[in-house]
Formats: structure tokens, sequence, C-alpha cells
């Protein structure tokens, strides 16, 4: 029974989203457009709080961020027109998930190098050891 | 042999782990720290602005207004605290070769000049952004920040955070002096 109280109460926690820092009176009336500053704020890192995204972010600079994203969505710019706009300003760092470019190849490619190196390692090294 | 080698080679990248660990914390002690964010301004034309002035007596400032000298524009608040350590090395700027243009970031006109009365002011041409809007095209996110621009408008270095005197005598002054000529 305690066990199942438990289980309930960490799947409800699980399903909970993190908090909004987005209020009320950014918001656009709007839903459609709304929507789509909801999904540019989230993949646009607050310069201040860097581990969060501007709509999580409760600092000035991400709320101004914030309304220049549904600026630009409403004087009628798209979803990549408005990220590059905002990153003209802070540079790559500020989308949180890094760009395919050739300065970040390591990045993107260096996990799956480190796979393949790993795996032929450990090929030869068994099949060293049968003969 | 080929056994040796693969046996000194856990040794090999652990040293060499330990090499660049090394080299990263003496770089954050000299404050290149990861939040640090690299300017993608630096060597652009300073964008389009145009903001009033903070003094009655003066004129506002705008894009137009920094062709022809080298300006130094200073981003500051008077609720930032790294802004008042950073003041006393502004005033020693002064008369340096640069114009020296303060740019109140998110404050109000009346706390500003209160904090110029009591802190002193080392600036040729004060602008209010008051709503931060010609920060973010500068690419600031937080005050203090400092930008010099050359005598075609365009920006040349930026400093994040407070100006610090090894800044201002190794790259700052020679800077100024070299756009000078």
């Amino acid at each position: 029974m305690k066990r199942a109280l438990c289980m309930i109460v960490f799947a409800l926690l699980a399903m909970q989203s993190v908090a909004l820092a987005v209020r009320p009176d950014e918001m656009l009336s709007d839903p459609a457009l709304e929507a789509r500053a909801r999904e540019i704020g989230q993949s646009l890192r607050c310069l201040v709080c860097q581990n969060q995204s501007i709509d999580d972010s409760d600092a000035d600079l991400a709320h101004d961020l914030r309304l220049i994203v549904r600026q630009r969505l409403m004087i009628g710019d798209s979803d990549e027109g408005v990220r590059r706009y905002i990153v003209a300003r802070y540079g790559d760092y500020v989308l949180l998930k890094p760009p395919f470019k050739p300065e970040t190849y390591a990045l993107w490619l260096g996990p799956l190098a480190l796979l393949i190196a790993a795996s032929l390692g450990i090929f030869f090294f068994y099949r060293k050891q049968k003969t | 042999m080929m056994r040796r080698v693969l046996f000194m080679l856990p040794i090999v990248i652990f040293t060499a782990l330990v090499a660049f660990c090394a080299w990263r914390l003496i770089l954050i002690a000299r404050g290149d720290t990861p939040d640090l964010i690299p300017s993608v301004i630096t060597d652009h034309p300073a964008p389009a602005f145009d903001l009033p002035s903070l003094l009655a007596d003066q004129t506002g400032l705008k894009t137009s207004d920094l062709k022809g000298h080298v300006t130094l524009i200073n981003f500051f608040a008077s609720w930032c605290v790294p802004c008042r350590a950073e003041h006393p090395l502004l005033i020693g700027l002064k008369g340096k070769g640069a114009v020296l243009a303060g740019m109140a970031y998110k404050t109000k006109p009346d706390e500003a000049k209160a904090w110029l009365t009591e802190m002193g002011d080392p600036y040729d041409v004060i602008a209010t952004d008051y709503d931060g809007r010609t920060a973010i095209d500068f690419g600031v996110y937080g005050v203090p920040e400092t930008y010099l621009i050359d005598k075609k408008g365009i920006i040349r270095f930026k400093q994040t955070g407070p100006l610090t005197s090894e800044v201002i005598r190794d790259r700052l002054l020679p800077m100024i002096g070299e756009l000078n000529q």
C-alpha cells in the first residue's frame, strides 16, 4: 500500500513540467503564435542563468528576450529568423542545442568516434586472447 | 614491445588529461571563466541606436556619433556593484585618447545622476538605455560591459565585466593608441 502510494507520488512528480517563468502579461493573445514563442523560448539559453532556457529563467534579461521573440513573431518573422536575430547578438552559445558545423564536429561526432575506437579495442583484445 | 606501449597508454592519457585541466584552470584564474560568452559583435559595426541623453545640457548618443574618433562605450547601472569597483579606473581613462560614452542601463535618470555625483563623472557623453534594448543589440548580458569602437564605428574590443588595471594597461590603452594613428 505504502509502496503503491510512493509510486503514484513519484509518477505525478515526473509528469509535472518545470514551472515556466513566462508571465501572463507577456503572452500573446494568438495561441498559435504563443505556442511558437514557447518553442523558440525553450531552445534559447538564458545568458544570466546559463543552464536555463529563457522560458524557465526569472532573470530580467530572459524576460526582455521573451518579449523580443514575441515582437519578432508579431511582425511575421519565421522561427528560424527569430533564432537568427538572437544568435546575431549573442552567438551560437545562446542556442541550447548547438548547431552542427565544423566548430562543433568534435562535439557531435566525438562520442561516436569514442564508441568506435572502444569497440575496435575490445574486439582486438578478445581476438588476441582466443588465439 | 607492443604490450609495453599499451601498458603506458593509460598513464599517457592521464597525464594529458591533467595537463589539459591545469591549462583550463590557469585560464580561469586569468579571468577566462566558462560563463564568459564569446562576443560575436567584435570586428562588426556598432548596432543602430539613438538614445536620449541623461543630462539636460548634453545631446544624446546615436550610431553616427561614433564616427571620426575612438569611442569607449561603458554600460553601467546605479544598482551594479562591480560598476562601483570599476568606476575609479574609468575616471583614470579620461583624456587618454578615447571619447568616454556612458550608457545608463536600466537605471532611472535620477538614480544615475545621484550615482555620478557620488562617484564622479568620467563620461564625455551619457545616454540612457532605460529599457535595455540597445544593450541587447550590443550583446550585453550583464553590467558592466565596455566596448572599444574605432573611428569608423567598428567594435574592436569588448570587456565583459568590470575593467581591471591589467586589462587597461595591457589591452585597452595600446589599442586606443593604435586606433588613433
